[in-house]
Formats: structure tokens, C-alpha cells, sequence
């Protein structure tokens, strides 16, 4: 079977990208690093008639403070200029970090944040400091633009709410509170070029030596990278003993849904995140004493 | 098929070539078969080993990830491009490959040099770790790690010394 002919196209505009989605609805995709497209078109489980290749549209690769409006970055930031952002590993490490842990330095010098997110692995890498620290995306259609908080954004594996006709535009990343702090742990047999068997995000505000404010989100353990509400709960309020961290843990690991895959057994998976979601917590509030 | 082929002018070692590709042919797919320049190896095909790396703009990416329709209007830099053009000497990264035994089967070897080209074009003194760090994209499946970090490390002092680069 010849693959069918497939037509490259470089709108110039967002409104021109949305419109060209809209009308090829169903047989496009769009094209922006291409890091885990081109996975998927030689897989040949992607045959797009139209590829909509967004990189020329200009203004959309930036990394800006907007004051208390907190941190703007724009979907075709490669994740390479989020890694070495030294605002974003003074102000949002764990975005940093996580994004130093994606693929290898020449996927990082390639992929953008926004194709890590629409592609919407449950790995995906930047999806659980994002989770960690409540940041929403900006996306525009046809019919205009609007606002949605990433965990309502990724609802399945590959799969997210954006609509057809719609692109993502911009991540915001409201300013964290002032004495947080956060670690990222990706448990990986290897250096670089693998997944997260469990990827863990947490970010806690300190008051004295009482935990006021606790996030914690993991990638890998659930069809969608996840806030694991219920064992932040078990935290908000108190002080970080070594017994209530491994009961957060335990806790965290029921609230996820891990499988078998190539990479790790779910029974290993709820192991480590009983061990990995103490130590990410202990970690940064190690880190609120510093700053 | 034959009529879905674009023309594409790509600039790769300083040069400007000229080829028809179909929209879903990647660069290291048109650097080999369509351009003549098989330095460039394809090992996996996924972008999960590193032997296909080039030079974009000075930064190593995957040539067997990327379209060769998307490589326009960049300066492509592929392992034969690295010595000389005129007298033909080597960079000293090929040197101290050859001399230091930086490579064994040589399926990794353009990738590794590339990507620590761009190391040291950014970074000129790292240390080891700073090395294997940068080059932990790039698989060898020879097992020869140590030596190609040796390799670069004395690429680095011959390069920092004033040699070639």
C-alpha cells in the first residue's frame, strides 16, 4: 500500500493554522517539533493527508514574566530554552528540571513544550510540574481563544480537549508563593532517552515548620499525569514527619492506577511511588529552608 | 508518488544543494540516499540512539526526526563537513578519535563528534561529567564510553591550545 500523498502546509497565522485544522478536520496534524510526530508517521499509525507545520508562525517562542501575572511561555518554546531559562530554574525549578530529564539534549533542542502537552502522553514530561504548580493554557480556534487548566486539558492517553480547529497558544504558570519550593524526580534506568517508570512533581509552601500548601503529581502511574489530591490532604496543615510522608505515599499510590508495560510492572510502580513521593516531599522542604 | 516530490534547497556544509523530496522524507533519509552523503548513519530510525545527529544552526538534532522539507533556511552541518575544506585537515575531534581509539565499530562515531562539536563550541573547558552529560543522547553499543570521553576531553585541550576548529 502506497502511503497517500501528503500535502505540507506553513500558515503564517495562528487564525491561518486554525482555519487550515478546521477545514482538513480529520486528516491534519499539526507539525511543530516533530519529535513525537514523526514517531508516529513512520509508525505509519499517523497518515495525515495535510501537515500544518507551525514554526513559521512568528511570537510564539518566548518565555516571559508578566509581574503578579505570573510566568507566560509560549507553545513553540523549545523544552532546551526551558531548561536553560534562569528564570524559570530561579522561579519554577521544577518546570526546569523535568524538562532537563526529557529525551536527550537533541530532542530538547527540537521539541516544544506545547507538542509535549498536546501529545499528551501520560509520561509527558512537563505535565507534572505543570500539574504541580496549577499552570493553565491558552489555545485559540476559529471561534476565538480560551483558557483551560491543564488537568482538565489531558483526559487521556494521546488524548486532550482541545477541539479540532484548535491550537495551543501559551502556557501560564501563576507565581508560586513565596517560601515554596519544589522537586522533580523522574525514576528512569537510564541517563537520557527513556520514560519515567514514575515521575513525580511536588511543590510545598512552608509556614514555620508546618507544611501550609502541598502539590504533588505524577506522570507514568495513570492513563494522564495526576494530582494525587487526597494524599495532599493527609499533609496541608501539618508538619512533615517521616511517619505522615510515608502515609502521603502510601496514600498517593492508591490514588493511581499504574500499568505492566515494556518499562516497569504496576506493582514496582506503586512501590516506588510510596518511596519517591516522601523523598520528592522531605526534598523540597529541604529547599524552602535555603530560599 | 513521483509527482508529491517538492524541491528544496537545503545549505549543508557550506553549500547550497538542491533536491526533490516527498513531504514525509526525513534529512538523514535525504543526506544519504538523495545527496550522496552517507557519513550520517541511521541506526534505530526512532530517535532514541543518537547516530543520526547533525548540526542545525549549531545545535545537534536528530536528522532521522526531522523532514527535510523543514531543514530550509538552516545551516546544516553533517560529519563531512567538519574537516577542512581546503587542506582538508581534520577537526581535532576526528583527530583524537583516530588517535585515542574513540571509535570501534563506528556506527556512533559521526553523531558522538557532532554532538561534541557543539559541546565544545559552547562549553570549551567541561569536565568529564559535563562530557557524558552532554553526550548521553548519543548510544554506543560498542561499550566505549570511557574512551569517547577521553576523546573529547583531549579534543578540548588541543582546541583550546588553538589547533583547528
Amino acid at each position: 500500500m502506497l502511503p497517500p500523498k501528503t500535502e505540507y502546509l506553513i500558515p503564517k497565522t495562528i487564525q491561518d493554522a486554525c482555519s487550515l485544522a478546521k477545514k482538513y478536520e480529520g486528516d491534519a496534524r499539526i507539525i511543530a517539533g516533530g519529535t513525537d510526530l514523526l514517531m508516529l508517521l513512520k509508525r505509519k499509525v499517523a497518515l495525515p493527508r495535510y501537515l500544518i507545520d507551525i514554526r513559521g508562525i512568528p511570537s510564539q517562542d518566548y518565555i516571559s514574566h508578566e509581574g503578579k501575572d505570573g510566568l507566560r511561555i509560549g507553545a513553540l518554546t523549545t523544552i532546551h530554552a526551558i531548561v536553560i531559562s534562569p528564570l524559570i530554574q530561579e522561579r519554577f525549578s521544577i518546570l526546569a528540571q523535568a524538562a532537563s530529564s526529557l529525551g536527550s539534549l537533541q530532542v530538547r533542542q527540537r521539541a516544544t513544550i506545547g507538542g509535549n502537552l498536546c501529545h499528551a502522553a501520560p509520561s509527558a514530561e512537563t505535565a507534572p510540574p505543570l500539574l504541580a504548580l496549577e499552570a493553565i493554557v491558552k489555545v485559540r480556534g476559529t471561534d476565538g481563544e480560551r483558557t483551560i487548566a491543564i488537568e482538565n486539558f489531558l483526559i487521556g492517553p494521546g488524548q486532550t480537549t482541545l477541539k479540532p480547529d484548535e491550537i495551543l497558544m501559551e502556557i501560564q504558570i501563576p507565581n508560586p508563593s513565596p517560601r515554596s519550593s519544589g522537586t522533580y524526580l523522574k525514576h528512569t534506568l537510564r541517563k537520557a532517552l527513556d520514560l519515567a517508570i514514575v515521575g513525580v512533581a511536588v511543590h510545598v509552601t512552608m509556614n514555620g515548620d508546618v507544611l501550609s500548601d502541598v502539590k504533588i503529581a505524577l506522570g507514568a502511574v495513570a492513563p494522564t499525569p495526576l494530582r494525587t489530591r487526597e494524599a495532599e490532604e493527609i499533609l496541608r496543615g501539618k508538619k512533615p514527619s517521616q511517619d505522615l510522608l510515608d502515609k502521603a505515599g502510601r496514600c498517593a499510590a492508591g490514588e493511581c492506577s499504574p500499568i505492566n508495560d515494556v518499562r516497569s510492572s504496576a506493582d514496582y510502580r506503586t512501590k516506588m511511588i510510596k518511596v519517591l513521593v516522601p523523598r520528592a516531599i522531605a526534598q523540597a522542604v529541604e529547599l524552602t529552608k535555603r530560599s | 508518488m513521483f509527482d508529491n516530490l517538492i524541491p528544496v534547497v537545503l545549505s549543508i556544509n557550506g553549500s547550497q544543494q538542491e533536491a526533490r523530496v516527498g513531504p514525509l522524507e526525513t534529512l538523514a533519509d535525504v543526506l544519504r540516499d538523495k545527496l550522496g552523503l552517507t557519513g550520517t548513519n541511521i541506526m534505530c530510525n526512532e530517535g532514541e540512539c543518537g547516530s543520526c545527529t547533525v548540526l542545525i544552526d549549531g545545535k545537534p538534532m536528530l536528522s532521522c526526526l526531522l523532514l527535510a522539507i523543514e531543514c530550509e533556511h538552516k545551516d546544516i552541518l553533517t560529519i563531512e563537513g567538519l574537516a577542512d575544506p581546503v587542506s582538508g585537515e581534520l577537526h581535532p575531534i576526528q583527530k583524537t578519535f583516530i588517535e585515542l581509539s574513540g571509535m570501534q565499530c563506528g556506527i556512533c562515531t559521526p553523531g558522538m563528534i557532532l554532538n561534541a562539536k557543539a559541546l565544545l563550541d559552547e562549553n570549551p573547558s567541561p569536565t568529564e561529567d559535563q562530557v557524558r552529560e552532554a553526550l548521553a543522547g548519543n548510544l554506543c553499543r560498542c561499550g566505549n564510553y570511557k574512551r569517547i570521553a577521553e576523546c573529547v576531553l583531549a579534543a578540548a585541550e588541543i582546541m583550546k591550545g588553538g589547533g583547528n576548529g
